[in-house]
């Protein structure tokens, strides 16, 4: 299964919608688009997991890589995900301190902090 | 000797055919359907290094993944084909040499944190991943 990605402005944030399995192989695509949305001035971003089925370490660097862009900028990256599985390499990684993880696009959308 | 042998070119492209043969020959053997997800992760971080070390060290040759089903217990090893020896276990060099290198780290840090029997060895022919599960008898060769 490849990678799918769509993004949607939110009032002052960009939510990115990733589908798919973010591996070695696919990790670029999701690096490229993170990329060009912060140089196209975007800094807060969502990144919405509820339809990622696979998350490897690549895929963790990416995510790490594009935080640190968007808080040059002073911006933000919150992501969204219910899945158990997913989330335990967030736990297991000690990322769940890094990155504020919501349920929902609209709690991460409304969250100011 | 091992159950199944897969040999597969460094792409990046082929973890994920890596990932779905070693879960199969996982399920087959009576892994925990529990514990399939975790063998998946495991075997694409270490074939996901592998690759990395390959192409940074220019090594030809294929990945090794040996699948080894035993009586309690089934095995996974990943060769990374690179000796022991000054600079193999470097980082990578260049643009994003850092990322690169977090991205390395993550991987083993995923690794141990999702098996509790792991091995890494260095030898004349390169270094090995060994990552060990148990199997419950009752699930063995189940149909």
């Amino acid at each position: 299964m490849d990678l799918s990605l769509s993004t949607e402005t939110v009032g002052d944030r960009t939510v990115v919608r990733v589908g798919g399995e973010i591996d070695v192989y696919t990790a670029p695509k999701l690096r490229e688009q993170l990329v060009e949305l912060v140089n196209d001035g975007s800094y807060h971003l969502v990144v919405d997991m509820e339809g990622v089925d696979f998350l490897d370490s690549t895929g963790l660097g990416v995510l790490v890589g594009g935080l640190k862009r968007v808080r040059a900028h002073e911006g933000s990256l919150r992501l969204v995900c219910n899945q158990e599985r997913i989330l335990k390499i967030f736990r297991i990684t000690g990322l769940t301190k890094v990155f504020p993880i919501h349920t929902s696009v609209d709690e991460a959308v409304s969250a100011t902090d | 000797m091992a159950t199944v042998e897969l040999l597969f070119s460094a792409l990046p492209e082929h973890v994920r055919t890596a990932r779905l043969v070693a879960a199969a020959v996982a399920r087959r053997a009576g892994v925990d359907e529990a514990v399939l997800d975790e063998v998946r992760l495991a075997v694409g971080e270490a074939c996901t290094r592998a690759v990395g070390l390959h192409r940074m060290n220019e090594v030809d040759q294929p990945v090794l993944v040996r699948l080894t089903e035993e009586e309690k217990k089934f095995s996974i090893e990943v060769g990374d084909g690179i000796p022991a020896g000054p600079g193999a276990s470097g980082g990578p060099a260049g643009a994003g040499a850092d990322e690169a290198d977090d991205e390395s780290r993550m991987g083993l840090a995923v690794i141990s944190g999702l098996v509790d029997d792991v091995e890494v060895t260095t030898g004349p022919d390169g270094g090995t991943i060994r990552m060990t599960w148990p199997v419950s008898p009752a699930a063995v060769h189940q149909v």
